[in-house]
């Protein structure tokens, strides 16, 4: 199909862009589009005026901020996938990266752009979420930043209000006893998740302690696994698989059944268990 | 200013065009129906397939997830221009002679991706060729000899240097 008429406005500026989404409360914000449209062309969105922020040079760094490493929204995840700070400071982030759809779409969609469409199976949401990052929001109020934790509302659904825009994702920087873990199901390289996990958890001697797991395409929104998170820092691996029983809810659709998914998360927690065991994380 | 019309100037395989388009114009469908290069053809339209595969500014996109105006000020490739400067000669012979195509619907936009990958990686394994041709549907040919004529100008190209 092809998208319903919309008016077309490329901004100068994060101010001039701001101007435009504000004068017009149904506008959306053009970034990477690499999901945007797509519900465009399936006219499952029907916006009166795109704002064009492609070019938007102050949106497009990655810099490290002290103990932080931020990620301007329009970074493509192909150029993120590639960024050597990244790699560094958020090996998490890295190591999602590559199971971002595919090469022709991470050339184009932002880091930015996928956590604010915030799709239930997407990889940097929960990545996000399993820092403990934060959200750097622009809006017609001034500048705002909120806890990851707390940005993802539901399905499709954020914290961004009418105006707003999000201009950059903020991490912790990775430490020396910091161990990372991610691992997805998908029945073909580059497909939304059947299910995933991305975690993190810290070193101390040979044990992992402060675990921070986080499941997606098994809710609305990432998910955070509180009860194997309890059980892991107890050692009980076994525990921790059986506590995703009350963890997750995870439901039936055309990809995979709720109890075919509930199953996999088990394989991850060992999966991911097991690369954080490991020496390099 | 926003509008629903838009004047856009671009280069399409080295030639300058101008044109005003409707903004919601993707450029897939500005590369067939205005331009008439009907190489890049448009399948699912909503990026899962990557038959509309065209190169923008030297790195390949999904020509129904672009639109047209995103494209002012841009240089576009398209089957068209990359088959007229030969640069991806050796592998349509070996599309050829390995019966890697059949219908042909996928085949521009496989060609422009198994280019980028040979592009960045000279000696990519099998698994590899697999990975980034994941993003372009195939219904003929089962794949398999896709990834052997991909290989196989990988060793050629090679053999060259």
């Amino acid at each position: 199909m092809k998208p319903a008429p919309f008016a077309y406005a490329k901004a100068r500026s994060l101010d001039h862009a701001l101007a435009l989404v504000g004068a017009e409360p149904d506008a959306k914000i053009l970034a990477g589009g690499q999901s945007l449209v797509a519900t465009l062309n399936m006219r499952l969105s029907a916006p009166p005026l795109l704002v064009d922020i492609n070019g938007l040079g102050e949106l497009g760094k990655v810099a490290r901020r002290g103990d932080w490493l931020e990620i301007g929204a329009l970074v493509r995840q192909r150029d993120a996938e590639r960024d050597a700070e990244i790699a560094r400071s958020a090996p998490l982030i890295a190591r999602a990266l590559p199971h971002i759809a595919h090469p022709a779409i991470r050339n184009r969609g932002t880091i930015g752009g996928s956590v604010a469409f915030a799709d239930p199976a997407a990889e940097l949401p929960a990545c996000v979420v399993a820092l403990g990052g934060e959200l750097d929001i622009r809006g017609p109020n001034g500048r705002r930043a909120v806890k990851a934790a707390e940005f993802f509302k539901g399905l499709f659904e954020t914290a961004l209000g009418p105006g707003e825009i999000l201009t950059a994702i903020r991490v912790p920087a990775a430490r020396g006893d910091d161990r990372f873990g991610f691992a997805e199901l998908a029945r073909r390289q580059g497909d939304y998740a059947l299910i995933g996990l991305a975690a993190k958890a810290r070193a101390a001697g040979v044990s992992l302690r402060d675990f921070s797991l986080v499941y997606f395409g098994v809710g609305a929104m990432p998910v955070r696994a509180r009860g194997a998170e309890k059980a892991l820092a107890d050692g009980d691996i076994e525990g921790a698989v059986a506590a995703l029983a009350d963890d997750l809810r995870p439901e039936d659709d055309v990809h995979a059944t709720a109890a075919a998914r509930q199953h996999l998360a088990g394989v991850l927690l060992r999966r991911v268990i097991g690369q954080m065991r490991g020496a390099s994380s | 200013m926003s509008e629903r019309f838009c004047d856009i100037a671009m280069t399409v395989n080295g030639e300058a065009v101008e044109e005003r388009i409707d903004a919601r114009k993707t450029l897939a469908d500005f590369l067939r129906e205005d331009l008439a290069l009907t190489g890049t053809h448009v399948g699912c339209e909503h990026g899962f397939c990557g038959a509309c595969t065209v190169r923008v500014d030297g790195t390949i996109v999904r020509g129904c997830l672009m639109l047209a105006v995103q494209c002012d000020g841009s240089r576009v490739e398209t089957i068209e221009g990359v088959s007229d400067t030969g640069e991806i000669a050796d592998l349509q012979a070996a599309f050829a002679q390995r019966n890697a195509l059949q219908c042909g619907f996928c085949t521009p936009g496989m060609l422009l991706t198994a280019q980028e990958l040979l592009a960045s990686d000279a000696a990519p394994s099998r698994v590899r060729i697999r990975e980034h041709l994941s993003g372009n549907y195939c219904r003929c040919t089962g794949y398999q000899a896709i990834v052997d004529a991909v290989e196989a100008v990988a060793l050629a190209r090679n053999a060259k240097r």
